[in-house]
């Protein structure tokens, strides 16, 4: 059962799930997929979260009570849904050295060297779970518990942008330069952000990834190619 | 047809109704804080009502006027004038070109939208023209305007065109007059209900029943007071009496989609209401929702005002937005007549 609550009067909540679980992600972009197809009058934009879905409208166009029943009746027999397969997207890094300055602290917190950290980020498929907090930032589920290292005590104030981190149990990629308090363990020449494509950004949610390691050369090199 | 910015002013920006439809890409909205008055300030002018503005944030910015202009200035009143002489709000106005646009005290209100017929040219990334100043994106040049700027206009419609011909005609009957003005305004019922230290009107937020019964009561009877930290991404507040605000429980919540006007309690008790550079998802427990008729009012606050809270069910809030529509509906039916 979703619940739909009212968030404002200009937007709703469905209350998917309760947990961050990839069961509850499915259900999300099912829901989401399932807006997506059937599109109600007065919608504005349908932005999914780990465990809900909000749904930005007009109460011009729409009120409340007629969106609700229209999103039950849309959200009818959601479990046929099928979801198409999840886009696989590499992320190449350059480890270590000035675009990775904590990677040696994250070895040796995990009693590993840099080489087994690196090889351990590289070696998992990351599930992004939904995008946030900054345009094109990624919340990527499927950290190894092995290298899980808690945040910096003083946060940085300029990360620049294509940071990979790790933050307590999680592991993330820096669309802008912006503050902030992760452990950098390298850097991507992708961008993640890119305002002139559709869509602008690298990923989405539903997305897999993987990260590759790279010299700091194939990271120049990469660089330059990216427009 | 051009202003060259002679001096800039605390923070001027260009800014629309904002960037719709990519927040699931975790795209920040931003436009407008007050949405009500840029949306008059554009029709006054002949514009759609989404076109960019430029929003003008308590001491504003000296723009040197290359040619006559047809602008309209709403919102906050920061004393616009045009060589000593005050400019009227709310209505249209022909400034004489050679002459400079300037800016003085706040007598009211913090944000004032200047509009200018043919809007402003500046290519719209991702669909918007507004500048989010922390991601250095669209507006002109992803900043706000700095000395020496020159922002170009665009294509006036055939209602502008007949308006300031019409004005032109008024202003050569007062030869010594820098500006020129209609002998209407906005009807008062189209205005946000603006006022110092307001009470503002909210719905109950998807966390409310997780605040101790206290906290419940005391959110709605406490005083707070805008903070200087507060700006265009949020507006932290400070109980006047030192009150924090207790959730029951503590527990860590999952990060959902938050909203303009989304009432936020951090860890340390004290509200941050969330505004037009909001991110677009929060991990804080939401206590309430600002209504969107009473955001412009919100916009128009300044760090120190107070500002109060009162419950309204989604059933009242909506009614209260239909009616601001059909007046601006109405509004936008008759000035077509005026023009």
């Amino acid at each position: 059962m979703i619940s739909i609550i009212p968030m404002g009067d200009t937007a709703l909540v469905l209350e998917v799930g309760h947990t961050i679980s990839e069961e509850t992600h499915r259900r999300v972009q099912a829901v989401v997929q399932r807006l997506d197809q059937q599109p109600i009058s007065g919608v504005l934009e349908v932005v999914p979260a780990f465990a809900t879905v909000t749904v930005y409208y007009d109460p011009f166009q729409i009120a409340y009570t007629e969106l609700r029943d229209r999103v039950e009746a849309a959200l009818q027999g959601l479990t046929d849904v099928e979801l198409p397969p999840s886009r696989i997207v590499e992320i190449p890094v350059c480890y270590g050295g000035e675009f990775g300055p904590d990677l040696a602290k994250v070895a040796a917190r995990n009693q590993l060297t840099p080489s087994e950290v690196i090889e351990i980020h590289t070696d998992a498929e990351y599930l992004v779970y939904m995008i946030g907090f900054a345009p094109g930032f990624p919340y990527l589920g499927g950290l190894s518990e092995r290298i899980a290292t808690p945040r910096r005590d003083t946060p940085r104030p300029v990360i620049p942008a294509g940071s990979v981190g790790i933050a307590g149990q999680q592991t993330g990629v820096y669309p802008l330069e912006t503050p902030g308090g992760w452990q950098l363990i390298g850097r991507t020449p992708l961008r993640l952000f890119r305002p002139e494509q559709d869509p602008p950004t690298l990923l989405q949610a539903g997305d897999l990834v993987r990260f590759r390691e790279i010299t700091a050369e194939q990271y120049q090199v990469i660089k330059e190619e990216t427009p | 047809m051009t202003f060259t910015v002679i001096r800039p002013g605390l923070l001027t920006t260009l800014q629309d109704l904002g960037r719709h439809g990519y927040q699931r890409q975790g795209i920040v909205v931003s436009g407008a804080m007050d949405s009500c008055a840029l949306r008059i300030a554009n029709l006054l002018v002949g514009n759609r009502e989404r076109e960019a503005v430029l929003e003008i944030t308590l001491a504003g910015p000296v723009l040197q006027v290359q040619d006559d202009t047809l602008i309209a200035i709403c919102g906050g009143d920061l004393s616009p004038s045009c060589l000593g002489q005050r400019l009227p709000m709310w209505r249209p106005v022909l400034v004489r070109g050679g002459t400079r646009l300037e800016f003085g005290k706040a007598r009211s209100g913090c944000r004032a939208y200047l509009a200018v017929a043919g809007g402003f040219a500046v290519e719209p990334i991702l669909g918007s023209k507004s500048t989010y100043l922390r991601g250095n994106l669209g507006g002109y040049q992803g900043r706000a305007l700095q000395k020496g700027d020159v922002l170009a206009f665009g294509t006036k419609s055939i209602f502008a065109t007949r308006l300031q011909e019409t004005l032109r005609q008024t202003a050569s009957m007062h030869p010594d007059s820098p500006f020129s003005t209609t002998g209407w305004r906005v009807s008062e019922e189209v205005l946000p209900a603006y006022c110092h230290n307001p009470t503002v009107r909210v719905i109950k937020g998807r966390q409310f029943e997780a605040f101790t019964e206290e906290s419940r009561h005391h959110f709605f009877s406490a005083l707070y007071q805008v903070t200087s930290q507060s700006d265009r991404m949020g507006y932290r507040l400070q109980d006047v009496q030192g009150a924090v605000l207790n959730v029951s429980q503590r527990t860590e919540l999952i990060s959902e989609a938050v909203t303009f006007g989304t009432i936020q309690i951090p860890p340390e008790g004290q509200p941050i209401i969330l505004m037009a550079d909001r991110q677009t998802t929060g991990g804080y427990p939401k206590i309430a929702e600002v209504i969107a008729v009473d955001l412009p009012v919100l916009a128009q606050l300044k760090p120190g005002e107070l500002v109060r809270f009162c419950p309204v069910d989604v059933v009242e809030a909506q009614a209260l937005y239909r009616m601001r529509e059909m007046g601006i509906e109405r509004f936008k039916q008759g000035i077509s007549l005026e023009g």
